[in-house]
């Protein structure tokens, strides 16, 4: 089966990101497809390569960039709910004039339109929120 | 049924007071972007996200919370062709408003016309 994923909220501060990996990470290891994993509203701080957890603890944000290398996993984060909360890539970092960039390795930066589109094109759409 | 020229039913499902978090709002910008992919959308309102609808919000800075008050964007959805709104009944009951409260003509159903709605979708995003 086709899967997208939706994230609706940040790392550490709730399970949804987790169960989102655990859900994405399961379906891909039993051969399904996932067409892509969208993040939007606080789910957009799951890519931010600035984090930095405890070491006893789960990176999340690793976690996910190790999964799209992976499997070639698209990871989107939306540009709206990211430009509020300050999580740029380096294109978006210059044409903001801003002197630093922090998407994490594995993400990209791009529209809601990204959203509609894995919601057209997979069998099931996933939201993982509050 | 998966080519791109498939029109599926996406339904928004808005479960959120307006302020307070930022769900409403942000949920607000899905819809007016998933309005260019001319599928068929619909919009339900459930527990407080019924507030999101509710007419005469004061939330500027001289008359409220010093936010912008984006529920007049709700008026703006019958020119995206999105004129399938549903308050569920008793979420509206329960908080003392009435379909006259609202910023634009709702259908009011029951949970069960809710969850039969929800049961024919075939994409729902909840906020």
């Amino acid at each position: 089966m086709k899967f997208g994923i939706l994230v609706n909220e940040g790392p550490y501060q709730h399970q949804a990101s987790d169960s989102a990996y655990h859900f994405t990470k399961a379906a891909l290891e039993k051969g399904h497809e996932i067409f892509r994993v969208f993040f939007y509203h606080d789910g957009v701080n799951n890519g931010t390569r600035l984090t930095v957890p405890p070491q006893d603890d789960r990176n999340v944000i690793n976690r996910w960039s190790e999964l799209a290398k992976q499997y070639n996993l698209d990871l989107v984060v939306c540009i709206a709910a990211a430009q509020r909360r300050g999580i740029l890539d380096e294109n978006e970092a210059k044409r903001q004039g801003k002197d630093a960039y922090n998407l994490a390795d594995g993400f990209r930066i791009s529209g809601l339109g990204q959203l509609i589109e894995a919601g057209i094109q997979s069998d099931r759409l996933i939201v993982f929120g509050d | 049924m998966e080519e791109s020229g498939a029109i599926k039913k996406f339904m928004y499902l808005n479960r959120k007071a307006p302020y307070g978090t930022i769900y409403a709002l942000e949920s607000l910008e899905v819809v007016l972007i998933g309005a260019a992919f001319d599928q068929e959308v619909s919009l339900a309102f459930v527990d407080d996200g019924v507030y999101q609808l509710k007419k005469d919000q004061k939330t500027t800075v001289n008359s409220g919370i010093g936010m912008k008050d984006f529920s007049k964007t709700y008026r703006a959805l019958e020119d995206y062709d999105i004129d399938k709104l549903y308050v569920e009944k008793r979420s509206m009951e329960a908080r003392g408003l009435r379909e006259e409260d609202f910023i634009v003509p709702v259908q009011i159903i029951d949970s069960a016309q809710l969850s039969a709605l929800m049961a024919q979708q075939d994409v729902i995003l909840s906020f």
